[in-house]
């Protein structure tokens, strides 16, 4: 070891190791990952958020899973909550749906309105 | 690099191992790989969380969910319904936090937790103790760095003068002096060494500093030894401790490697090294001559002070001795300041104190609490009471160089100064709590057999002294207790007091003169009466049959091992006291609870 800075390399490097053990008060996206859920592709979609999520280096955001939240037809529902308490739920998603997400919602803060429950509630029912 | 979307802890300490931790982390693997999802789940063995009484603890990230008391086949459902489904188990959540829903299953909403603040701890249960990029990834060495580039030896020395440290292994002398004083001895050669024999009946933090965060003690013996002049240092552990010695030699060897001990440390032109001695288990290498003399190779046995080991330790060097739970303050106090440090506690005691917690409450485990918490706060509130809802009667702390502090004085503030005032110490920690079926003049006597058992033998008041009042607390609480006993007892005592060797020896009386200021009462009960009031003393005590209760059943009779109780279905039973061994098998069988303890 010669300097601090050859420590904070390595200490940046196993960050990555650990930080889903730190305290996180920044945005929890949270996965419905019932029954429901996993059949109707949850895992790829939460395998997807986490990818991304290590790949633009944010580490302040918490990925978890729940359990069903009752509009089973609509799975994969993710959630995205803000630490001020607003909470987005996005539903029928994708591994791309959840790429855009990330990007989107995550990283510039625009919230992708087309997949919100509203919309494609809306869009359901305009259908019918 | 994988990724993993969770962890999970399973703690890996001597409590948990011994209660199945290691198989507990197979069958995890197995199970993973059974739902395939073992390459986004991932499996650590950490150090100790301190709730041991409700191990083994496994804890879940990123929800930070704690599962206590779980077993081989518990781990199937937490893989299939936490980890694949994402529904927490909630029947193996901690007792306290039963009925709160998911989002609330976090090991900081757990009572136990709420009131505590982990400096010395502060990685126990969070990394994984034989990796030292995780303890990095936790600003570790961190501190070393700042210290070995940006301070010299005397700004070191300030630093942990200020932040009012002060040694946690019993006396609780100023770390900051100690090392100011091994700073000015000059020599050429210097050591620094850690006493990690931890021997105090009931204590274990250093055990659990060392399984959980060996790296901590590593760095700040490396602090220790630019701030003294030190190159060489040792940390001596005792043999019983298997998992603290292999995960500190796999700790230093990692060091190593990394250029953390050795030559030229951060290109500061300082070099340390570091080596385990183990000692044999003898209770007095714990007292810092006899360590030194231990290391040495010879029969651990102390000698006099002065020479302090500042200017004559070890091999006739000055040497810099601290204690575990010291050491693991030290690096907190340069990445947070002495300042911050310093904010904590009481205006004498600064920083915060492990307690071990055993004995009659519910909850035994490992607490870090600020200095001048109350002992109300701790019993209560963090370990959850007493069980059975009985009535607390008195703490020990200190072990056997210690005291009791009775129920009158549960709401003063621990720190230092405040137990030293009630006859009692800090000692390393060890905090045995007592309810009303304990009996002092017991409680005394069992620290006595342990100091007797313990005592080197070098000198007399410690090797006969002791003994002598051993046989005096035996006469009494065999019911054979003359008048003039306590008054014997007092005066031992006393000249034990001022003239043992070491600081064993010295303390030795303590339980016993502590037991007498807050319960004499039990004591003259014993001697004059006859009798004692909490019925632990078999001599002093008979079971009883109350005639009118007894049904004439005759499962008493049928049940006792010595067939001392007679009686038939015309007239009620009766026990032959002469020939009872007060086993208590009839109290404890009769259906109708006609049998008493008579005391």
């Amino acid at each position: 070891m010669k300097s601090l800075a050859e420590l904070e390399e390595i200490r940046k490097k196993a960050l990555d190791k650990i930080n889903i053990r730190k305290e996180n008060n920044g945005v929890r996206i949270v996965v419905g990952m019932a029954t429901c859920g996993i059949a109707a592709g949850a895992r790829p979609v939460m395998n997807t958020i986490v990818e991304e999520l290590k790949k633009r280096n944010i580490n302040d955001v918490t990925v978890t899973m729940t359990g069903c939240i009752g509009v089973c037809r609509l799975e994969p529902i993710v959630e995205v909550l803000d630490p001020d308490g607003s909470r987005v739920t996005y539903v029928n998603m994708t591994p791309e749906k959840a790429q855009h997400i990330v990007s989107e919602h995550i990283v510039n803060g625009r919230i992708c309105l087309d997949y919100t429950i509203g919309e494609v509630e809306k869009k359901e029912k305009s259908k019918a | 690099m994988q990724i993993y979307r969770s962890h999970v802890l399973v703690c890996g300490g001597t409590g948990c191992t011994s209660s199945n931790s290691e198989k507990i982390i197979k069958e995890f693997e197995v199970q993973l790989s059974k739902e395939k999802i073992d390459n986004e789940v991932k499996v650590v063995k950490t150090g100790c969380f301190g709730l041991c009484a409700q191990g083994p603890v496994v804890v879940v990230y990123p929800e930070g969910a704690m599962y206590t008391m779980v077993k081989v086949e518990d781990v199937k459902d937490i893989v299939s319904e936490h980890l694949v489904k994402g529904r927490i188990v909630k029947r193996l959540l901690p007792k306290d936090n039963m009925d709160i829903d998911k989002d609330d299953a976090s090991l900081e909403k757990v009572e136990f937790f709420k009131k505590q603040v982990r400096i010395a701890l502060r990685n126990c249960g969070v990394i994984n103790p034989e990796d030292i990029d995780e303890y990095i990834a936790f600003d570790g060495y961190k501190a070393l760095g700042k210290v070995l580039t940006e301070m010299t030896p005397d700004q070191v020395i300030d630093s942990v003068k200020k932040s009012g440290l002060r040694g946690r292994g019993g006396g609780g002398f100023p770390t900051g002096l100690k090392w100011e004083f091994t700073a000015k001895s000059q020599n050429q050669q210097k050591y620094v060494l850690c006493n990690a024999d931890e021997g105090d009946p009931g204590a274990f933090m250093d055990r659990s500093v060392l399984e959980g965060d060996p790296h901590s003690v590593i760095e700040a013996m490396t602090i220790a030894g630019y701030a003294v002049g030190a190159s060489q240092g040792y940390i001596y552990v005792r043999a019983e401790y298997p998992i603290a010695v292999k995960r500190l030699q796999i700790a230093i060897k990692q060091a190593k490697e990394y250029g953390l001990l050795g030559n030229n440390i951060f290109d500061s032109g300082f070099s340390f090294d570091l080596e385990i001695r183990l000692g044999a288990g003898a209770f007095v290498c714990g007292e810092e001559t006899a360590l030194m003399t231990s290391i040495e190779g010879k029969r651990g046995e102390p000698r006099p002070r002065p020479p302090f080991p500042a200017v004559k330790g070890l091999w006739q060097k000055p040497t810099l001795l601290n204690n575990v739970e010291t050491y693991a303050n030290i690096p907190v106090i340069f990445l947070k300041g002495a300042e911050w440090f310093a904010s904590i506690g009481t205006a004498k005691s600064k920083g915060t104190k492990v307690f071990a917690l055993g004995g009659k409450i519910n909850n035994t485990g490992l607490v870090e609490v600020p200095m001048g918490t109350t002992m109300r706060e701790v019993i209560y509130e963090i370990g959850g009471g007493i069980p059975n809802g009985k009535k607390f009667k008195a703490a020990q702390t200190g072990g056997p160089s210690g005291g009791c502090i009775p129920a009158s004085h549960i709401d003063v503030p621990i720190d230092y100064d405040s137990l030293i005032e009630l006859g009692s110490m800090m000692g390393s920690g060890g905090l045995i709590v007592m309810d009303e079926d304990n009996c002092m003049v017991d409680i005394a006597k069992f620290f006595l057999e342990f100091t007797v058992d313990e005592s080197c033998g070098k000198c007399p008041p410690c090797r006969i002294g002791t003994k002598r009042m051993l046989e005096i607390l035996e006469r009494i609480t065999d019911g054979k207790g003359e008048e003039g006993d306590i008054e014997k007892l007092e005066i031992l005592a006393k000249n034990i007091k001022a003239s043992a060797l070491c600081g064993l020896g010295q303390t030795a009386p303590n339980p016993v003169l502590s037991t007498l200021r807050y319960f004499r009462n039990e004591y003259e009960a014993h001697v004059k009466d006859k009798k004692c009031l909490a019925g632990v003393c078999k001599s002093l005590m008979r079971y009883v049959i109350q005639p009118d209760a007894c049904k004439k059943c005759g499962i008493c009779a049928r049940n006792c091992p010595v067939n001392c109780i007679e009686g038939d279905k015309t007239k009620a039973y009766v026990i032959d006291q002469e020939k009872c061994i007060k086993c208590g098998t009839c109290m404890e069988k009769c259906p109708f609870k006609a049998i008493f303890k008579n005391a």
